[in-house]
Order: C-alpha cells, then sequence, then structure tokens
C-alpha cells in the first residue's frame, strides 16, 4: 500500500515528456491547444458573466447596443455596495458559514474515529461497515429530505441552523471517512505498535501519531465538506423558512427574485459574493486537491 | 482472613475484567464508530425506512397519515392506464432524457478534457484552477449566472447570434418546452465536466508512460494507444465516476429549481423537483414520499454497476479485499 502510494506520488511530479516530442508543433495546436482553449472558455464564460454583470451600471446591462456587452466601461460598486449595506445579505453568509463550519468540524469529527477503527482497529465486522458507510454516500438527498422534514419537525428542530448541522453530516461523513481510511492505512503500523508498548491508548495513538501524519488528508476532507455544505439546497430550502435565518443560495433563489428588471445586477453580486469564498480556497489548494482525488480513487 | 482473600480475589477479577475490556478490538471499536453511526443511523437510515413508511400513508404536513396500503401508487399508475398520472409519467420520462443525455454528454467531453490537460501544456496549474470552477461555484449561483444567459430579452446567446445574423428573434430558452429541456441539459453538463475530468485526470497520471513508450516503439497508431492501452486501464475508475454522475444526475434538484421550477407547463419536472412541489409546497407528504421511493430502483441499478466495477478493479490488478 504504502508502495503505491509512493508511485504514485512519483508518477504525479513525472515531468518527463513520454513521447509527446514526436509531436510537430503546427499538430498540437489543432489538436491539443485549440479544443483546450474552446472547452474553457465555455467553462468560464458563465463566471466571467456574473463577474461583468456585477459590476456593470444598469443602463448598460439592458442595453446591448450601444455598449460591448461583453467589456464594461465605469464599472460600478453599487449592487455590491447595496448588498452588504441594504440587505440581509451579510446575515446569510453569516448563517452559511456557521452552518458549514460547524457541520464540517462535526463530521471530520466522527469520520477520523470512525476511519480509524475500520482501519486500524480492525474490529469484528469492519469490512462490513467500510462497504455500508461507502453505500451511504449513494443515498442522494432528494429521497431523504421528505422524511428529514418529519424528523426534524417531530425533534422541534424546524427553522433551526441546528438541523442543517445535524443532517450535513450524513452527507459529509461517508464521503470524508472513505478519504480518510485510504490516509491512514499509508501510515505505517509500525509507529503505532511501537506507541502501543509504549503504553499508549488507542485515543493518545489517534491524537498524537495518526492525526499530525495525516493533516493533508485532514485538509482535503475538510475543503471538500465545506464545498458540499455551501453547495448544498435541497434541506436548507425544505428546513427553513424564516428570512434570516436562511443560507445563501436559499436566500438568493427566494429573496431576491422581486421581479424588478434591475435584479440582474444584485442578483449577480449575490452569487459572486456568494462563491467568492470558495473560488479563493480552491484556488490555494487545488494540486492538493487533485492529489487528493488520487488518493481517494486509488483506494 | 478468608473474606479478604475473597474480596481481593474478586477486586482482582473486576480490574482483570475492566482491564480485557479496555483493550478488546470490539469493545474500542464500538466507541470509536458511535459518533458516525448516531449520526447516520438518526439521520440516514431511519429516514430512508421513514420514507418508505411514509409513502404508504395518507400524510399531511401537520398530520402523521395513517396506513393506506399502495394507494399512492396506485394515483401514479402504470405508463400504459388511461388513468395513470400524467405530470408523473412525464417527469419520469424528463429524467431519463436528462440523466442519459447530460451523462453521455460529460462522460465523453470529461474523458477528452482529461486527455487534453494530461498532455504536456504550458501553466498547468492555472489551466486546472480555471477547470475546478463550475465545480467550485455553488450549483444554485451558477444556475442564477445560467438564468441570465437564458434571459428571455438579454440573453448574450440570443444577442450574438443576431449580431452574427444566424437568428431574426431572440431565442425564448427557458419558456418552451424542448428548448428548456436542453438548457437544463446544457447547464448540467457545464456543471459536471469539471468533476469527471480532475478524476479522470487522476487516473491517467497512474499510468505507467513506459507502457505508451513500449506501444510507440511498436508501431501503435495514438488511437490504438487510447483504444488498448488507457482505456482499458481507466475503465475501473470510470466505472466508479460514471456510477456517481448518472446518481446525481438523476436525483437532480437544485439546477431545475433554479432555473425553472418544472415550467414551462412542468415541462422540465424531474422526479426530485416533482416531489418536492408535491410534499412541501402542496403539503401532500406520502405522495411525494411515493414520487421520491420510486427512484429507489433506479438508485439500486446504479449501486449495482458500481459494485461490479469495484470487483472487476480488484481481480485487474491482482489485489484482494483489502
Amino acid at each position: 500500500m504504502t508502495d503505491q502510494a509512493a508511485s504514485s506520488r512519483a508518477a504525479l511530479t513525472d515531468t518527463s515528456e513520454g513521447m509527446n516530442y514526436l509531436d510537430t508543433l503546427p499538430r498540437r495546436l489543432v489538436s491539443v491547444y485549440l479544443p483546450l482553449f474552446v472547452i474553457m472558455i465555455v467553462l468560464i464564460f458563465p463566471f466571467y458573466w456574473m463577474v461583468l454583470t456585477a459590476i456593470k451600471p444598469d443602463e448598460q446591462l439592458i442595453d446591448l447596443d450601444n455598449h460591448n456587452p461583453f467589456w464594461v466601461v465605469t464599472p460600478t460598486l453599487k449592487h455590491i455596495n447595496k448588498l452588504l449595506f441594504e440587505s440581509n445579505y451579510p446575515l446569510w453568509l453569516w448563517n452559511t458559514m456557521y452552518v458549514s463550519v460547524a457541520a464540517t468540524i462535526l463530521s471530520l469529527i466522527a469520520s477520523v474515529m470512525a476511519a480509524y477503527a475500520i482501519v486500524r482497529i480492525r474490529y469484528r465486522g469492519a469490512q462490513w461497515v467500510g462497504a455500508s458507510i461507502f453505500l451511504a454516500y449513494l443515498v442522494p438527498p432528494s429521497i431523504l429530505f421528505i422524511p428529514l422534514a418529519t424528523i426534524i419537525q417531530a425533534y422541534g428542530l424546524f427553522d433551526s441552523p441546528l438541523s442543517l448541522i445535524l443532517v450535513y453530516p450524513t452527507i459529509l461523513i461517508p464521503f470524508s471517512t472513505w478519504l480518510l481510511m485510504g490516509y491512514f492505512k499509508t501510515i505505517p503500523y509500525e509507529l503505532e505498535e511501537c506507541a502501543l508498548i509504549d503504553g499508549a491508548s488507542r485515543f493518545q495513538i489517534l491524537t498524537k501519531i495518526i492525526l499530525p501524519l495525516a493533516v493533508p488528508g485532514l485538509i482535503s476532507a475538510s475543503i471538500f465538506s465545506l464545498t458540499l455544505c455551501w453547495n448544498e439546497f435541497i434541506y436548507a430550502l425544505t428546513f427553513l423558512s424564516s428570512t434570516q435565518n436562511k443560507t445563501v443560495p436559499v436566500a438568493i433563489v427566494s429573496e431576491f427574485v422581486d421581479g424588478d428588471i434591475y435584479r440582474w445586477g444584485s442578483l449577480m453580486a449575490g452569487a459572486l459574493v456568494g462563491s467568492l469564498p470558495l473560488v479563493i480556497l480552491y484556488s490555494f489548494f487545488v494540486e492538493h486537491y487533485v492529489s487528493a482525488m488520487t488518493g481517494a480513487v486509488k483506494e | 482472613m478468608t473474606d479478604m482473600a475473597g474480596r481481593m480475589a474478586a477486586a482482582r477479577r473486576q480490574t482483570g475484567f475492566y482491564d480485557r475490556l479496555r483493550v478488546n478490538k470490539n469493545w474500542q471499536g464500538l466507541w470509536f464508530m458511535a459518533p458516525a453511526a448516531v449520526i447516520l443511523l438518526l439521520f440516514l437510515a431511519y429516514p430512508l425506512g421513514k420514507g418508505v413508511w411514509l409513502s404508504f400513508t395518507d400524510a399531511k404536513i401537520g398530520r402523521s397519515g395513517e396506513f393506506i396500503g399502495l394507494e399512492n401508487y396506485e394515483w401514479l399508475g402504470w405508463p400504459w392506464w388511461s388513468d395513470k398520472d400524467g405530470v408523473f409519467w412525464l417527469s419520469v420520462f424528463n429524467t431519463i432524457v436528462y440523466t442519459v443525455v447530460a451523462s453521455a454528454v460529460k462522460f465523453a467531453v470529461g474523458l477528452y478534457l482529461a486527455l487534453l490537460l494530461n498532455e504536456k501544456i504550458p501553466f498547468k496549474a492555472l489551466v486546472r484552477s480555471v477547470v475546478l470552477i463550475p465545480f467550485v461555484v455553488p450549483t444554485v449561483l451558477s444556475a442564477i449566472a445560467f438564468w441570465w444567459i437564458y434571459d428571455s430579452q438579454f440573453s448574450i446567446i440570443s444577442w450574438s447570434l443576431k449580431n452574427l445574423g444566424l437568428i431574426d428573434q431572440n431565442i425564448n430558452f427557458l419558456g418552451d418546452p424542448n428548448n428548456a429541456r436542453m438548457s437544463l441539459i446544457f447547464a448540467n453538463i457545464w456543471r459536471g465536466v469539471p468533476f469527471i475530468a480532475i478524476t479522470l485526470l487522476a487516473g491517467l497520471q497512474t499510468v505507467s508512460p513506459s507502457l505508451y513508450e513500449a506501444a510507440t516503439l511498436d508501431g501503435a497508431t495514438k488511437w490504438q494507444i487510447f483504444r488498448n492501452i488507457t482505456f482499458p486501464l481507466l475503465t475501473p475508475i470510470i466505472a466508479v465516476v460514471m456510477t456517481f454522475s448518472v446518481l446525481f444526475t438523476f436525483t437532480d434538484f437544485q439546477l431545475v429549481w433554479a432555473l425553472t421550477r418544472g415550467g414551462p407547463v412542468n415541462a422540465t419536472h424531474l422526479m426530485a423537483t416533482l416531489s418536492y412541489q408535491r410534499a412541501i409546497l402542496a403539503g401532500n407528504l406520502g405522495e411525494g414520499a411515493a414520487i421520491a421511493t420510486a427512484m429507489v430502483p433506479f438508485l439500486l441499478l446504479a449501486i449495482m454497476v458500481s459494485w461490479f466495477g469495484l470487483q472487476r478493479r480488484q481481480w485487474q490488478q491482482g489485489g484482494n479485499d483489502d
């Protein structure tokens, strides 16, 4: 297992050209760069359009003929300003962050313990539990939200952020456990045996030996969890009803759509401000993320 | 004297028992599993069962229903019944079209993009971050951007095509049933391609370059290399990633809800959006639960595919279950 992980890391950083030197530049231009360029333009365009609309003055927004719509002259911060100081948006952003961070921490703790137990304590039936946690990842929220709504109602958690903090881990734990299991497997068992002989308890081994070594895995799991929470829509839409409790995705869809022809500026500003934290987070960790994905795929 | 010895023996036995229990694997495992198990049982397994139960009741919001057997399902009917629920079967049709078309295109474009990204290209890190953007931006927020792009009056696509002289009047993207379906499928593809491409790229990078070198020396063409080396080595990952893709496309909710809410005239209702409308907006929990439960067979099908994909990987690599 360790060898495999090491070789996959080596493959990731492999800079050898392979057989590419056989290709001539014009040929690569047509077969690689051109299609790549086209796909990237399509992938980036809606985001670019979102940014552009968010800083466009209203009159340029609906007048496509006198101004080039693909660019903006005299950009304005009016929409973003209105969003941050004249609406409940900061509150929604805070709700989203609060729920995401709390749910991520809760599910990280639960999945670290579960993954460690499955991989290293190897209690009876650990393999079956591992498989059923994988299956839990395949249960989509779309078939759970109706019964969950009645359960949340029965527990008296309706319209409370706590309901989301408790429910989101059902999406996060299966994924994180699966990812962390892969990481824990690559940590040499000898380290643990030494600690056991020195009289450390299982919990001490987990917090003092395994966790410091699994930091990359913990980072990937938490980034992925944060994204999933931030992105989650159907539970937040079903469980929250009052304006001040909503998360950004739900609030944008339900509170911002007022039929005003000029609403697009503030809608796009809302979408932009809501996406920026994640975009920034990912731009720091993109390489990390890709390698974590390799690890998870190989498990 | 004997009393004291007896007490000591009892104490020894007791500490012995706890000591043994404390280092017992199964006992430790139980405690380590407890947090995850409680959450998953309470908020995943229990609702899953309760959803099926609700579909056999006439529960409404604020009223726990009574058992009515298969009545909810009888209302839905079969496609060949004359008194079937037309909207439900339309949503099934939409869901299948949506899943099949979007997944097929996502797979093709995703694999192609992964192959392109695996080439030696300048600014690799930058290109990868750009490719990941649709995946990172929350779905609802990018759906809002698509809503603006698909606007009936100020759509940038209509404007561009008009200026290029290809069309005379604005395209009614979300107002016409077929246009709305295609617009949603496109938005879904846009959202899904990066995940597939990056995962397949991760798989591609584990393929040893020496295999390609050997094949090139043997005179293999690019297509032969792809067909006989890359694709077979990639099939296990493709199986897993496509299972997830199909599963999440099939149960998609947020994109449709943000863009069309099932309209125009129910033309874009998926099973998930229809069950939300019936259960939460109209208050018929039982009926909504029946529609949601009707998704389960498809779900099982996807899980089976994933299972056999994983099995195949294990014997391909000559490993065991570990």
